[in-house]
């Protein structure tokens, strides 16, 4: 799957013009509220008419204002999820999750495939009033789904919820990234669901793209510490759960070697997804000795980067990107520079399922 | 039957009918430019919205003229469409062109209240979803209004079944022909003696008037129901 964007459209504020690609796996617009990225989502399916565009998905032209090639919505196959679950009242969900179905040409996942993904089996026969926040989220998706769409767009589908919620939808959105294999566009303004979910990101300011590539490149790279919040950076790796210890432990092999962090509930062998926050790696010229910090990495420094809150050092750990946050007195003590060998201490690691290489 | 002479009750039958037939007949018409009017900018908007509403404030007997002298069989329209059978003038087929001109306004503006409560977004959802113009109509919008249309026929029947002005102007008095419930009442008030009969047709116009009006006002709050989707 390959999705090609080139969208102009003068906007009241400012002028959008966004070109990017999206290759398969998930696709994050990330970018502040009123950057441009629904007004590209909805170009992209349709909803919205832009002065000048050139849209295709997988080869096939979705719009191209040179040659008048402008297909409706309905023949797009663009999936969409919106913020608000915009579910039938008139139809109960089961009739809501099969709407699209026979309209679509394409095969796709079968029904009850999706439904037990989701974990709607048990709210067929209910009318989207009967059901709560989180529930009609995850309708809206499975509806999406079942229409067989090329492309699944989700703009900020968990904006509207609230934190508890957010983290019930959160792992039906990794099953849906690793078990389906269909593509999808995600837009959001929280970095946290990026992070989690995105294997590719597009940074949007200003109705422009000022960075596309891989997530782990993209959170990891100092130079995009402005647009994506300094506390948010940080290193994205993947592992291998390869052993529960008997004192309480889980071990993750990486690039860089094993891991451990407090048990992580999934069976051996699966890839994880690790987030390693700038903030929570420490920095030391020796070897550290008596910490209590249980992994240490060697680590190369690859290049210093200076803002308002310190220093962001980035580092290259046998191949593998990590980004540390050190306080500019410290950078200075110990005389850091590129080149120079240290061992990263890592305080915090967090852990969520499946890969970053995503399913495409 | 109820002391109705025949007379009497031919009118009551007439009116039915030609309340029922302006009630059907204007009802595909008054769906289109509900929904034109609820959801569609075009050039002329506030013109067919007028034209629309006309008769809901022209005095009766105006709109009756007007009229005849369109669907009269001199009258351009009637004329050419009396070449093709159909003729209006001094038949109950013009009460019941008359009567749907009359409630026209009234099925319009429940229908086009009840789009109006339908969100956009949800017809933009069926649009993603697969769903050709046509198909997110007839399986999204048109549900969902389904009781604002039911409210706007209930209304149209009843003010049909009442209209007198334009119809009296129109098509005449002829018993049999185009003597409806009104028509009736006011023909019985001109002849000594005859209160009676009047009274009886008048007590059958209120009922008809109540029923219709109870009737819409319980469509129209299930149309809220729908549309807040409990």
């Amino acid at each position: 799957m390959m999705l090609d964007v080139a969208i102009r459209h003068r906007l009241p504020d400012f002028e959008l013009d966004a070109r990017f690609q999206a290759p398969a796996g998930v696709t994050a617009l990330f970018g502040k509220s009123g950057a441009g990225k629904t007004t590209v989502v909805s170009t992209i399916a349709g909803l919205m008419r832009p002065d000048h565009a050139r849209i295709s998905v997988d080869g096939t032209t979705l719009i191209d204002s040179e040659t008048g090639v402008n297909l409706p919505p309905h023949r797009r196959g663009i999936g969409y999820v919106f913020q608000e679950a915009r579910l039938f009242p008139h139809l109960n969900v089961r009739a809501n999750l099969l709407y699209g179905r026979r309209l679509s040409r394409r095969s796709g996942p079968p029904p009850r495939q999706i439904i037990q993904m989701l974990g709607i089996e048990h709210l067929l026969h209910r009318r989207p009033a009967a059901l709560s926040g989180g529930e009609k989220s995850r309708v809206a998706i499975g509806r999406a789904i079942l229409s067989n769409p090329r492309l699944l767009v989700m703009d900020e589908p968990l904006a509207a919820l609230d934190q508890a919620r957010k983290d019930e939808i959160m792992p039906y959105l990794e099953r849906l990234r690793d078990q389906i294999g269909l593509p999808i566009l995600y837009v959001s303004h929280a970095l946290p669901e990026v992070a989690r979910l995105a294997t590719t990101i597009v940074l949007i300011d200003n109705g422009r793209v000022a960075a596309a590539g891989p997530a782990g490149e993209i959170l990891c790279d100092p130079r995009h510490a402005p647009l994506l919040g300094s506390r948010q950076m940080g290193a994205i790796l993947t592992a291998r759960l390869s052993a529960q210890d008997a004192d309480g432990l889980s071990r993750l092999d990486c690039a860089t070697g094993p891991i451990w962090v407090p048990r992580v509930a999934a069976e051996t062998g699966r890839t994880m997804r690790l987030r390693i926050m700038a903030h929570d790696v420490m920095l030391s010229l020796t070897p550290p000795q008596g910490i209590s910090a249980l992994n240490v990495l060697p680590a190369r420094i690859v290049e210093l980067h200076e803002d308002q809150d310190g220093v962001l050092v980035q580092l290259d750990t046998g191949g593998q990107g990590l980004l540390a946050r050190v306080t500019a007195r410290s950078a200075a003590a110990l005389a850091l520079r590129p080149g120079l060998q240290v061992h990263a201490i890592l305080k915090a690691v967090s852990v969520t399922a499946a890969n970053i290489g995503g399913a495409g | 039957m109820w002391g109705l002479d025949p007379a009497a009750w031919q009118a009551v039958i007439l009116s039915l009918k030609v309340s029922a037939v302006a009630m059907l007949a204007s009802l595909p018409l008054g769906i289109l430019t509900a929904y034109a009017l609820a959801r569609w900018r075009f050039p002329g908007h506030g013109l067919l919205n007028g034209l629309v509403h006309l008769p809901l404030v022209l005095p009766p007997v105006v709109t009756g003229y007007l009229l005849l002298l369109a669907f009269g069989t001199q009258g351009p329209v009637g004329a050419f469409l009396e070449q093709l059978g159909l003729v209006f003038a001094f038949r109950w087929t013009g009460a019941a062109l008359a009567a749907a001109i009359m409630c026209f306004p009234l099925m319009v503006r429940a229908i086009r209240l009840s789009i109006e409560a339908v969100d956009p977004k949800l017809e933009q959802a069926a649009a993603t979803l697969g769903a050709p113009r046509l198909r997110v109509f007839l399986t999204v919008t048109l549900p969902l209004i389904l009781p604002g249309i039911l409210a706007g026929m209930v209304l149209a029947f009843a003010k049909a079944m009442g209209e007198f002005g334009a119809t009296i102007t129109f098509v005449s008095n002829i018993p049999g022909q185009t003597q409806t419930l009104p028509s009736a009442i006011y023909a019985f008030l001109q002849v000594p003696g005859a209160e009676p009969q009047a009274a009886r047709l008048v007590l059958i116009a209120v009922a008809v008037a109540m029923g219709a009006l109870i009737l819409s006002e319980w469509l129209s709050r299930a149309i809220a129901r729908r549309v807040a989707g409990a």
